[in-house]
């Protein structure tokens, strides 16, 4: 009995000695282990008297309990200890450094020209793309603009030494847009509604605000029935969109041969809110995009019998937007190739 | 073009109308006015006429002279002046002490010695000339001390339209027509010209005249002589000022009066040298001096007005120098025509001379307004200097005339044009505002359009919209949607893809995306030592720099990467643009849209740079097209390219493009110490390619199994080779194929393989696998890759 008492001391020094799981396990065995110290006084018990075995036995088997639950609590407390001392070894670490953001960069006229065909895609307008090498019946004969027409001095146009030409204007792809999806709209109502973004040449010095490759997002809608109303709400509605507030919009009478009759369109200055700025020279009011109803020469050279139907068409140019909305001042900026100026532009949307 | 309101006001009575709102709405509905509004005369006040009573000389100054006077009050005013045109008796413009010039107020002070109490002013002082060389010398009768605002002209609103919103309405190149539209938008009368009645010299000779050119139109011409003045009205002067041009003399000043008012440009040839008027062209080309002293060369498109054979003028352009008006002229032809506008267009481009008169006449101009222009000119001639005398019959020889445009629609194409209801009446009015003739029946409109709209102007009922709409006011309209079917849009393959790539390449594997021009940049090209290749040139580039066509974005791109070099260690830079490779059977550009791609690293070596990129092309593949991406070596075909590591790039064997690294002497001229590689895919073609869908593989509930060898690769063999090795061997049962760890050393290269096999069925046995591997391994020795 002297031993039980000597042992149960023992252990509990032994396990408050340890300091870690693997000496812990050695003391268990030590104890408990089939050649343990506990086992050993089982077995030392074979000379007791029957009486004096029950008595003992029940002794140790306390004992061999008491030595587990010892175990036990020892190990949950070293579990406890190595999780504090985990916790304790964690370092704080300097949130404050700044942080890497070494990333991708659209360019801001995708980001800008992106918004504008969600606009549209999102009122059923279908996305055209357009070569940007166009022939004179594209670019000018087919919409309403023939040969010595005063409108082709006002684009000074890039032409190729076979004739063919660089885009003057997105509206080189009206009459194929007007073809592809005539037929559909003669022999099944389906209205005509697409946007065309593009990039556009004209040949004239650059500076900070003249650029002669820039990119523009012509639309056009045709159906029976399109009117200066529909094409007044297309274009407010876009605006709005586009800049994300109620944008007042005004018209004034335009000239483009592509149209008629033609418009300026106008909203009212973002800077000041239509109160006079520098940025709207004090008018309140910024000239925008050119838009109208489309020429009936136009939808005539599309196939398209203008009696029939009718349809609107507006410009925007998006090099512009991209400058307004990015506040860039520069426009060579854009096509600079630069990286310190252009890897600013992230997801826009 | 500077517009007055005084003038306008001549034409229109604004009484109890704000201008300044007519002038918004003007330019809301005819045509933009500039921003800058400008109150001619509010910064002057106070100036009244005043006579000089004496002059004397200063006693120190010879500038300087000490006047006296007479300004309306009972004593004479001492004045201390400098001008040199001072002399007793004239009558000038005179500032009283209290008077406003600008920001300056009059005040006593001493001048040299002397109080001068007040200013005489020239008229440059008082903003009615650009004349600073003496005192405003007045020559009409006013009383002194008479406000010189209330004789003359100078309070005006002056407002500038842009020339280009008028470039299709010939009719607004005069105040006539701009008070026209005024009167429309203000709904008031529009007021008949005061003119002179040509039938009254219908009995005189007729000028000898002839057109003998389609080009003219029309023209028309009347004789006069002995007109004596020589100085124009003040407040014509004025008019002609404030709308930006000079005065010259009472001729030439009426002449651009008349222009001004009616867009109707006229010219003055002294009669003696232009008896015989011949309107043609010449066989060949010759020399010609404009009254300007310049000499010109004139070509044989060009239209000229002659005496005879003897060219006098630049048709529509300018006069000679030779039959100009000149001091002893006594009778002059005035001339009123009307030509083709294109011709006129054409000859001022050809001779990079444009006038007030071209610039007019390029616009089509009305040829109806000939004669009223002439019977115009007489009846202010005669109200300004009564005693001239009319000596020829107005000639006039009209040869060609617009056919009379009349045009018939209903009410309901309006409301279908517009959307909106405008009702009868309001179209009829605005209409006749306009100046149309307008017949109503029922809902049907028949409608003429006035001479001056119809030289090009208004041609089809569209056009009659833009009339009845703008005068309505765009701002009144009622804004509807539209009532069009729905139906379902499908998107553009390459623009999706398109999209798509850009949102991987920046999103996934940080390239940014940068635009460039369509032109290689010679000069950009040639300091990295890349020939610009041939391919097809602008006809009319301005700059030698841009002249051709590029036919691969790389080399732009190359240039791109030069002026970034310094912005990080690393970098990746794409674009999707086009380009052109050549021309078709029919000499048109094949053009294509391309996705280049090039990555820059001074931290990665090139064979890790260039890995990163086939990796970058086949994610992108097997992301968008679910299908994997193939290599073929290429020959180097432009002087960029490394001749080593040059690859097509096939997807279903079909070509997409092409991957390398940059040549190792353009590579040095960019950074020596960098890897440079770079990628162009055609985009066309990469939407050509069906996308593979997607099949569902049910994980197996069965163990997998991996087994590696370790293998030694001898020089030159690849591991497409060594694929073909277990390509017929796996079964179903081997489903991939990968590389898990490489190891070289100088001695050999050695990578470890890993082959992973499962079944959907069963559990595998080792046996199995065994075999299979077994089998593979045999044939990996037939090209001598051994197991190391």
């Amino acid at each position: 009995m002297e031993k039980i008492k000597t042992i149960m001391d023992e252990v509990k020094q032994k396990l408050s000695d340890v300091t870690d799981l693997g000496e812990l396990d050695k003391v268990r065995v030590d104890y408990l282990g089939k050649k343990g110290r506990v086992t050993a006084l089982l077995k030392g018990m074979k000379d007791l008297s029957n009486e004096e075995k029950k008595t003992f036995g029940a002794e140790v088997n306390k004992l061999k309990g008491f030595v587990a639950q010892k175990v036990d609590e020892r190990i949950a407390e070293l579990k406890q200890l190595e999780i504090e001392r985990e916790i304790a070894a964690m370092p704080k670490f300097d949130i404050t450094a700044p942080a890497d953001l070494s990333r991708g960069s659209y360019h801001p006229i995708t980001l800008v020209q992106r918004q504008c065909e969600a606009i549209f895609k999102s009122m059923g307008f279908t996305v055209e793309d357009y070569p940007e090498v166009v022939t004179d019946y594209e670019c000018f004969e087919s919409v309403n603009i023939p040969k010595h027409h005063p409108a082709r001095d006002m684009q000074d146009t890039y032409y190729l030494e076979n004739g063919q030409l660089l885009k003057s204007q997105t509206s080189a792809a009206q009459n194929a847009i007007l073809r592809k999806y005539g037929k559909n709209l003669k022999e099944n109502g389906v209205p005509i509604k697409a946007i065309f973004p593009g990039r556009c040449f004209r040949n004239e010095a650059t500076d900070a605000s003249h650029e002669n490759t820039f990119f523009q997002m012509e639309g056009m809608m045709v159906d029976k029935d399109i009117s200066i109303s529909n094409l007044i709400f297309f274009m407010k509605t876009m605006l709005s969109e586009v800049f994300r507030r109620d944008v007042k919009v005004r018209l004034r009478p335009g000239f483009f041969p592509f149209v008629e009759p033609g418009f300026e369109l106008d909203i009212n200055c973002l800077i000041c809110g239509g109160e006079g700025c520098s940025s709207c020279k004090h008018s309140g009011w910024l000239e925008l995009c050119p838009c109208g109803m489309i020429h009936p020469n136009v939808l005539r050279e599309g196939g398209i019998d203008p009696d029939e139907y009718t349809g609107f068409a507006f410009g925007l140019g998006l090099t512009r937007l991209a400058m307004m909305k990015y506040k860039i001042k520069d426009i060579r900026d854009l096509n600079s190739g630069s990286l310190k100026a252009l890897s600013q532009f992230t997801d826009d949307e | 073009m500077f517009l007055s309101m005084n003038w306008i006001s001549d034409f229109v009575d604004f009484t109890g109308l704000d201008k300044l709102e007519l002038i918004r709405q003007f330019s809301l509905s005819t045509a933009e006015v500039e921003n800058d509004i400008f109150f001619k005369g509010s910064q002057l006040s106070g100036v009244v006429v005043a006579e000089i009573k004496s002059v004397e000389p200063h006693p120190e100054s010879k500038k300087l002279h000490l006047l006296k006077v007479d300004a309306g009050g009972e004593e004479l005013t001492d004045v201390v002046c400098g001008a040199p045109n001072v002399r007793v008796g004239m009558k000038t413009a005179f500032a009283k002490v209290g008077a406003k010039i600008g920001d300056i107020t009059i005040e006593p002070r001493p001048l040299a010695g002397f109080m001068s109490c007040g200013m005489c002013c020239s008229e440059a002082e008082i903003g009615i000339s650009d004349d600073n060389s003496g005192i405003m010398d007045i020559t009409d009768d006013i009383a002194n001390g008479t406000d010189i605002k209330d004789v003359y002209e100078i309070d005006d609103i002056v407002f500038e339209v842009d020339n280009k919103s008028l470039t299709n309405r010939p009719d607004l190149w005069g105040h006539y027509g701009i008070a026209r539209e005024f009167a429309a938008l203000a709904g008031r009368e529009l007021k008949p010209l005061d003119v002179e009645e040509l039938k009254a010299y219908d009995g005189l000779q007729k000028v000898d005249l002839k057109i003998e050119d389609p080009l003219c139109y029309r023209y028309s011409c009347l004789q006069v002589e002995n007109i004596k003045r020589s100085v124009s009205p003040v407040n014509m002067r004025i008019r002609l000022y404030y709308c930006g041009m000079r005065g010259i003399n009472f001729l030439a000043d009426l002449t651009n009066y008349l222009m001004l008012e009616m867009g109707q440009p006229m010219h003055a040839f002294d009669s003696r040298k232009v008896g015989k008027i011949r309107i043609k062209r010449f066989d060949k080309p010759f020399v010609f001096t404009t009254l300007d002293g310049v000499e010109r060369n004139i070509d044989e498109n060009t239209l000229m007005i002659c005496n005879d054979n003897t060219p006098v003028a630049i048709a529509g352009i300018m006069g000679g120098l030779d039959s100009e008006i000149v001091e002893d002229t006594t009778t002059l032809t005035l001339e009123s025509a009307t030509f083709d506008a294109a011709s006129i267009r054409k000859s001022t481009v050809r001779l990079a001379h444009r006038t007030d008169a071209s610039m007019r006449y390029e616009k089509s101009l009305d040829p109806e307004l000939t004669d009223v222009a002439i019977a115009r000119f007489l009846n202010l001639l005669k109200k300004y200097d009564s005693g001239i005398k009319v000596v020829s019959a107005l000639t006039d020889e009209y040869a060609y005339r617009y056919p009379k445009v009349e045009l018939s629609f209903d009410k309901a194409f309006v409301d279908r044009y517009t959307g909106i209801q405008i009702d009868n009446d309001t179209i009829v009015k605005t209409l006749k505002s306009l100046g149309f003739g307008v017949s109503l029946d029922g809902d049907s409109f028949d409608v003429v359009v006035p001479s001056w709209r119809a030289t090009k102007d208004v041609t089809i009922k569209a056009d009659i919209i833009e009339e009845i709409t703008r005068i309505y006011g765009y701002d009144n309209f009622e804004v509807n949607t539209t009532r069009s079917p729905l139906y379902p849009v499908r998107p553009d393959a390459v623009k999706t893809d398109e999209d798509k790539i850009k949102d991987m390449l920046v999103k996934r594997f940080g390239l940014h995306e940068l635009h460039s021009y369509v032109w290689a940049y010679a000069d950009e090209y040639k300091a990295l030592g890349i020939p610009v290749e041939e391919n097809i040139r602008l006809a009319n580039a301005t700059n030698p720099n841009i002249e051709t066509i590029r036919n691969s974005i790389i080399p732009t791109q190359l240039c791109q990467v030069k002026t970034n070099v310094g912005y990080a260690a690393d970098f990746g830079i794409f674009e999707v643009g086009r380009v052109v490779t050549g021309m078709d059977e029919n000499n048109l550009c094949v053009e294509h849209k391309k996705l280049a791609v090039t990555l820059y690293s001074k931290t990665d070596d090139v064979k890790t740079l260039y890995l990163k990129l086939r990796d970058i092309l086949a994610v992108v593949t097997d992301d968008i097209k679910h299908k994997t991406i193939t290599f073929e070596q290429a020959a180097p075909t432009h002087s960029y390219e490394h001749p080593v590591n040059l690859n097509t790039v096939l997807l279903d064997g079909k070509e997409l493009g092409v991957m390398g690294i940059v040549h190792p002497e353009v590579g040095k001229k960019i950074d020596k110490k960098a890897a440079i590689v770079f990628a162009e895919i055609d985009m066309q073609a990469f939407a050509d390619a069906e996308n593979a869908s997607i099949v569902y593989d049910e994980p197996s509930k069965y163990p997998p199994m991996d087994y590696d060898i370790s293998v030694i690769i001898p020089d030159g063999v690849l591991f497409a080779d060594m694929a073909k090795c277990w390509l017929n061997e796996g079964g179903e049962i081997l489903k991939n194929v990968r590389i898990v760890d490489t190891y070289d050393t100088p001695a050999f290269h050695s990578v470890t393989v890993r082959f992973e096999f499962s079944s959907k069925e069963r559990t595998l046995s080792s046996a199995e696998v065994q075999e299979i591997m077994d089998r593979i391994v045999e044939n990996l020795k037939g090209i001598e890759v051994y197991l190391r």
